[in-house]
């Protein structure tokens, strides 16, 4: 016990006397969470729109009126031609195009029908998709005032038409604001990386420097070493979990409506999954670059399949079981759960129950994968 | 018998490091390892410090086997290895305290048998390990490995890269620490030092050539050694390459170490050579064998 606890003592010694190790740890994950959070929104705004008028009839000048009342889109030019148009969609400076065809009032009052060709710049399909429901949606508030107008120059005794609205009511994030989806999400991010990182570089570090060479030739039991190296990361990873809730709070003022003892009891449990996969990775590797690369393989594969920037339900099938096997994932859930739902211990059972065991798991691979003689 | 090996092998992928090692080093003898780098030495470093298995053969040290009661081991020695590996941003006293806590000891109940070594050091006990001259890393380095009071010291280079005052205080750290009972293998690359043990083994390409105390192994020498000066050494060599009956030289020093491939060899013979191929100041005298010499002439 004694040797334990000098052991922890030393490391945190250690760490606290890299001069750059603690900025690492503390000052960046948070610009990080500020930056983050605050940039990475799913919002499509600012759509350079352009658009060709054929017609120029009070119609088609009433129709571009409401792209210009429109808060998502920029009029940035009208194009006298197609070939002008689209030569500016190669160059970029327009998103997308709408062309209003010659005789359009005059088809539409005679034939009751008409046509508009929509062009969208879809590099990034996301928000190809979004621009295209914004376009449908004014042309479609547009149809509906032409048609009452319409109908009443032809024929006033005609039953109105049935129109259903739907009026949603958002529930757990009733402004539908993203940083209360994104906050908690980027907050498991910045815990995972750090402690991944940390844990995974530090053995090696020793292993590097060669004074893991050193401890091997003492007494000291394999697990007293490991839980030395590793309790002061999960202290760490803690650490930053209260520290990024404060913020999440202070700054982004995101609701925290379950229990915060759940919270930390789950990440608790979750850090030692992080901490066995770093041990994990640096029991394989010989230099701290290696396990730097190895590490980020992994986060990135995480990361991104998450759940956290794009749903695991829109996933192929065979991606959605390669999930199964992201911590993150079910960290970004509970985390999410927890706070915007209030989710209770019961409903976070699945979650627990699978990270406990791939705690075990990993830690289990760690441990018999360190040997002290090689 | 403190340390017994027993035709010891090992290799790495096809590379032999070690092949059918035997020796024997007795309890509170200060026995060396020479030989250039590469010969093997850190190999069977490892090896006795229960680092690394062999492939085969049999080791024990202080009467435990090396694979089966390698936690004997670890408790009963120091090992210090080549490459200074304290942790640097601990401070010499952090760092003591640290292996002695290791070891379920303290600073102060082995203090007497690291004494002599630490109050060197004492003064810069709140410096930083990485912040140590080179001779004092050295210094605590030792201490380090001698805090738990080990019964053998196994000390890899310990003074490689180290400058001449600090070699020689070094060694004579270690005769005081042979004298209080301490069983010590050291290997070195410095033939000079060679001449501090009780008994060494000349090792190399993970074979060992001899094993004998140093006196007679510089008897062994079959040959009769003369030192040869020039004022132009590179035309001395030179020279030397070129004559007939040259058996071996190489610079010594500030003399070519020569050899003659006839036992009735006469130095004026090969004066008058040298003198003919213009070569002045020459001085030729015989001289003692030393280990360096032994060495080359075995490692042939």
């Amino acid at each position: 016990m004694k040797r334990l606890g000098y052991i922890i003592q030393k490391e945190f010694k250690q760490i606290f006397r890299n001069k750059s190790m603690l900025p690492i740890i503390f000052v960046m994950p948070l610009i990080q969470l500020l930056i983050l959070a605050n940039a990475a929104t799913f919002d499509v705004k600012n759509i350079k729109f352009g658009y060709i008028d054929y017609d120029h009839s009070s119609t088609s000048r009433a129709l571009i009126e409401k792209f210009h009342a429109s808060t998502y889109f920029n009029v940035v030019a009208n194009y006298p031609s197609q070939k002008l148009a689209n030569e500016s969609m190669q160059k970029g400076s327009v998103d997308v195009l709408l062309e209003i065809p010659s005789y359009f009032e005059r088809n539409l009052q005679n034939e009751k029908f008409n046509n508009l060709g929509v062009t969208i710049n879809a590099i990034d399909g996301a928000a190809a998709g979004v621009e295209n429901v914004y376009v449908t949606q004014i042309i479609q508030s547009f149809n509906k005032k032409l048609m009452i107008d319409l109908l009443q120059v032809s024929d006033q005794s005609q039953v109105q038409p049935i129109n259903i609205t739907t009026i949603p009511s958002f529930w757990y994030n009733k402004t539908l604001n993203y940083k209360t989806f994104m906050v908690p999400g980027i907050l498991v991010l910045l815990v995972t990386m750090i402690t991944l990182f940390l844990s995974g570089m530090n053995i090696v570090r020793e292993k590097e420097i060669g004074t893991l060479e050193q401890i091997n030739v003492t007494p000291i039991k394999k697990s007293q070493f490991i839980i030395g190296k590793l309790f002061p990361f999960w202290i760490i990873g803690l650490a930053l979990l209260t520290v990024g809730l404060i913020i999440s709070k202070l700054v982004f003022n995101v609701p925290m409506v379950g229990s915060l003892v759940l919270m930390y009891f789950y990440t608790s449990i979750y850090i030692l999954v992080v901490l066995g996969i770093g041990l994990f990775i640096s029991n394989f590797t010989d230099t701290q670059q290696q396990a730097m690369f190895i590490a980020w393989f992994f986060m990135v594969i995480f990361i991104l399949m998450s759940g956290l920037f794009t749903p695991i339900e829109s996933m192929p099938k065979w991606a959605q079981y390669l999930t199964e096997f992201n911590p993150i994932k079910y960290f970004v859930e509970v985390m999410r759960m927890v706070m915007l739902k209030g989710s209770g211990f019961v409903d976070i059972i699945p979650q627990l129950s699978k990270t406990l065991l791939y705690a075990i798991v990993m830690n289990g691979l760690a441990v018999w994968s360190y040997k002290k003689t090689n | 018998m403190s340390i017994n090996l027993e035709h010891i092998s090992k290799s790495y992928g096809k590379i032999e490091a070690l092949k059918d090692i035997s020796f024997k080093v007795h309890p509170g003898e200060l026995f060396g390892l020479i030989g250039p780098d590469g010969a093997g030495k850190t190999t069977l470093f490892r090896i006795l410090t229960t680092l690394l298995i062999a492939d085969e053969g049999k080791a024990n040290v202080t009467g435990f086997d090396v694979v089966k009661d390698y936690k004997n081991i670890r408790k009963s020695v120091g090992y210090m290895p080549g490459k200074f590996s304290l942790y640097q941003d601990l401070t010499v006293e952090e760092n003591l305290t640290f292996f002695a806590t290791i070891f379920g000891t303290t600073i102060e109940e082995n203090y007497e048998l690291i004494k002599e070594i630490y109050v060197q050091i004492e003064p810069f006990k709140k410096r930083r390990a990485g912040k140590l001259s080179g001779g004092m890393k050295q210094k605590l380095a030792l201490c380090c490995a001698l805090i738990h009071k080990p019964k053998v010291l196994f000390l890899d280079e310990p003074t490689t890269g180290v400058d001449p005052v600090s070699r020689k205080e070094f060694w004579e750290m270690l005769k005081r620490l042979q004298q209080k009972g301490i069983t010590i293998l050291v290997s070195t690359p410095y033939m000079d030092e060679a001449a501090l043990c009780d008994r060494i083994a000349l090792i190399q390409g993970g074979e060992i050539l001899e094993i004998d105390t140093p006196i007679n192994i510089v008897k062994h020498y079959p040959k009769a050694i003369y030192n040869i000066g020039s004022k132009d050494m590179y035309e001395l060599l030179q020279k030397l390459k070129g004559f007939e009956n040259t058996y071996t030289m190489y610079p010594f020093g500030e003399f070519v170490h020569y050899t003659d491939k006839r036992d009735d060899f006469n130095p004026n013979e090969l004066q008058q050579y040298l003198e003919e191929n213009g070569l002045k100041e020459i001085t030729i005298e015989k001289t003692k064998a030393t280990i360096e010499d032994t060495f080359m002439e075995l490692a042939k």
